[in-house]
């Protein structure tokens, strides 16, 4: 059909049935997280060892982290090497706070989220009229800087002044565990939860206003600054969520690891967490969980099955550059300049 | 209406837009010459996309060029680009909202704005599709009602008929003839398509070179020996 009834355009016809925008799609989609997140808590703990469940700890804490990048790179179109920076800006918070207080965990978490979203958008507003590799080089660089300090600062240990560190490292604290989730299982469970929290939050933004204007800011900024967006409210606001979700996810692996190493902050980490991002995808958020269990998970496995745990590096650059060359395959066949 | 007065825009040597002195009234006006005649770069400067070097423009008694690009949005201005800007990955619905949402005030209208907008270009049985599953004339009439939704008073179409066949054209020109009654606002369409312009635009202006060629009623504009000769070139006429 490829004329419409003229006349039915111009009486300006209102829709009469509108139909819903919550369709079947969304439906099975909510039923399918639901499903997943169900099992993920109840099945498979009881299914594998201790060992494994810690893993699948570090899967769902890094998955919000690779929630929050893809986000910014599918959603917004920005791209940070700079997220492992911001991850153990939150685990510092975390900590400090943790030995500094007696403050509820939750609370701690959430100061941290909220610490590392205000580093975030500083990072973010020189960062604003850079786009693609001079943004990742700019994000990439922080990373490099924050690992500096991070040598300097060290992880609390429970002593005094800013840094935190005692004198004598021999019987450093570790971090404390809510009460509620004092052993590992009871933890995995707990991180659940938080990145159900932390997955639903942005999808609440990917469904409503922000959502919108991101989707346009990522289509074509001229286009979006004509029908009225702030490209820059947006854009910080994006660095902000990032960020917190990032924050929080920092928070989580203080208490996980209990006593973290620089080394998991290092700057080839951020590279690595992009190449999973993009190997899990970043169109839907489900991406992020494949992310978070391929850097975690697949290690283990490979060691497990007998491999250098060094071959799951091999298996991410492999991945990365062939799903950016199938991607650019695919829009050079729709025609479409990225 | 817009008053264009002694506009001048420079791109290094190239003098786009030539002293132009123009009123575009209201209703639906064309905007034709020849490619490179400084159309694309007027509709630009309307945008906000380009600074002029002289000139003033006015549009309903205020100063355009005092408003910083993203304000005039607010203000009513609306326009479309040459190459398709309809957002793929959300819906038509979604794309409709996400101009209206940040161009008008008010939540509780929204969904009869909207809804009123996709009617009006005759989408209504795909507002929820995702626009990267629609053909090219649907995008089209996608980002006219992105134009068109809430209270615009400027719509500025960029070659909206570009690559479309006649048949869809036709569907076309009678969308833009309802805009200024039932939208409320003044359209300036700038084409190649003449059929479309003289089936929508009471009033056109020529340009040519960056100057400002003829203006007046449409059927006289399109008549005028210089008009031709800046189209079809001298030779052809002898």
């Amino acid at each position: 059909m490829t004329t419409v009834d003229a006349h039915s355009a111009l009486a300006g016809e209102p829709v009469s049935t509108v139909p819903s925008r919550f369709g079947r799609r969304s439906i099975t989609q909510a039923a399918i997280a639901a499903a997943v997140f169900l099992i993920a808590m109840f099945v498979l703990p009881a299914l594998t060892s201790t060992f494994w469940v810690k893993n699948f700890t570090s899967a769902a804490i890094l998955s919000i982290v690779a929630g929050a990048t893809g986000l910014l790179y599918g959603r917004v179109g920005l791209v940070s090497l700079g997220q492992i920076a911001l991850y153990g800006v939150g685990t510092w918070v975390t900590m400090r706070l943790g030995f500094a207080t007696d403050w509820p965990y939750p609370v701690l978490v959430l100061i941290a989220g909220v610490i590392t979203a205000v580093i975030g958008v500083l990072l973010g507003l020189p960062a604003l009229r850079l786009q693609g590799l001079y943004l990742a080089l700019v994000t990439l660089m922080a990373a490099a800087a924050f690992l500096v300090i991070l040598a300097d600062t060290k992880f609390p240990t429970g002593g005094p002044g800013f840094k935190g560190l005692v004198v004598e490292v021999t019987n450093s604290d570790s971090m404390r565990r809510p009460d509620v989730a004092e052993t590992d299982f009871g933890f995995y469970r707990y991180v659940l939860v938080v990145a159900v929290i932390m997955f639903g939050l942005a999808l609440a933004h990917l469904v409503s206003k922000p959502g919108r204007a991101w989707a346009s800011i990522r289509h074509s900024e001229a286009a979006a600054l004509a029908t009225g967006v702030n490209t820059t409210t947006y854009k910080l606001w994006a660095w902000g969520l990032a960020s917190f979700m990032t924050g929080i996810a920092g928070g989580l692996l203080a208490a996980h690891v209990r006593s973290p190493s620089t080394f998991t902050f290092g700057v080839e980490q951020n590279i690595i967490l992009m190449a999973v991002v993009v190997m899990g995808g970043v169109a839907t958020l489900w991406g992020g969980v494949v992310a978070g269990l391929l850097v975690a998970v697949l290690p283990e496995l490979l060691q497990k099955w007998g491999f250098s745990s060094e071959w799951s590096l091999i298996l991410f650059g492999t991945g990365l550059f062939a799903n950016l060359l199938i991607t650019s395959w695919q829009l050079d066949k729709a025609g479409i300049k990225e | 209406m817009i008053e264009v007065e002694d506009l001048t825009v420079r791109f290094g040597g190239v003098t786009s837009v030539n002293q132009v002195t123009l009123t575009f009234p209201a209703g639906a006006c064309g905007l034709i010459g020849p490619n490179g005649a400084g159309k694309t770069t007027l509709f630009n400067v309307l945008s906000g996309f380009v600074r002029p070097e002289t000139g003033r423009v006015s549009a309903f008694g205020d100063d355009l060029l005092a408003m910083p690009d993203y304000a005039r949005a607010r203000w009513g201005l609306r326009r479309t680009f040459q190459t398709e800007q309809a957002i793929e990955a959300l819906t038509v619905y979604d794309n409709v909202l996400a101009v209206y949402e940040h161009t008008t005030k008010g939540r509780a209208a929204r969904q009869a704005a909207v809804l009123d907008a996709i009617g009006l270009v005759g989408l209504g049985d795909v507002a929820f599709a995702r626009v990267g599953t629609l053909s090219p004339r649907q995008r089209r009439l996608v980002e006219v009602g992105r134009a068109v939704v809430g209270t615009p008073r400027v719509v500025l179409l960029d070659e909206p008929g570009a690559g479309l066949p006649e048949a869809e054209t036709e569907h076309l020109g009678a969308v833009i003839r309802t805009i200024p009654d039932q939208v409320g606002a003044m359209v300036v369409l700038v084409e190649h398509d003449m059929s479309l312009v003289k089936a929508c635009c009471e009033w056109t202006a020529v340009l040519d070179f960056g100057r400002l060629l003829a203006s007046g009623p449409t059927a006289e504009v399109l008549r005028d020996p210089e008009v031709l000769k800046a189209y079809l070139g001298q030779e052809d006429l002898q």
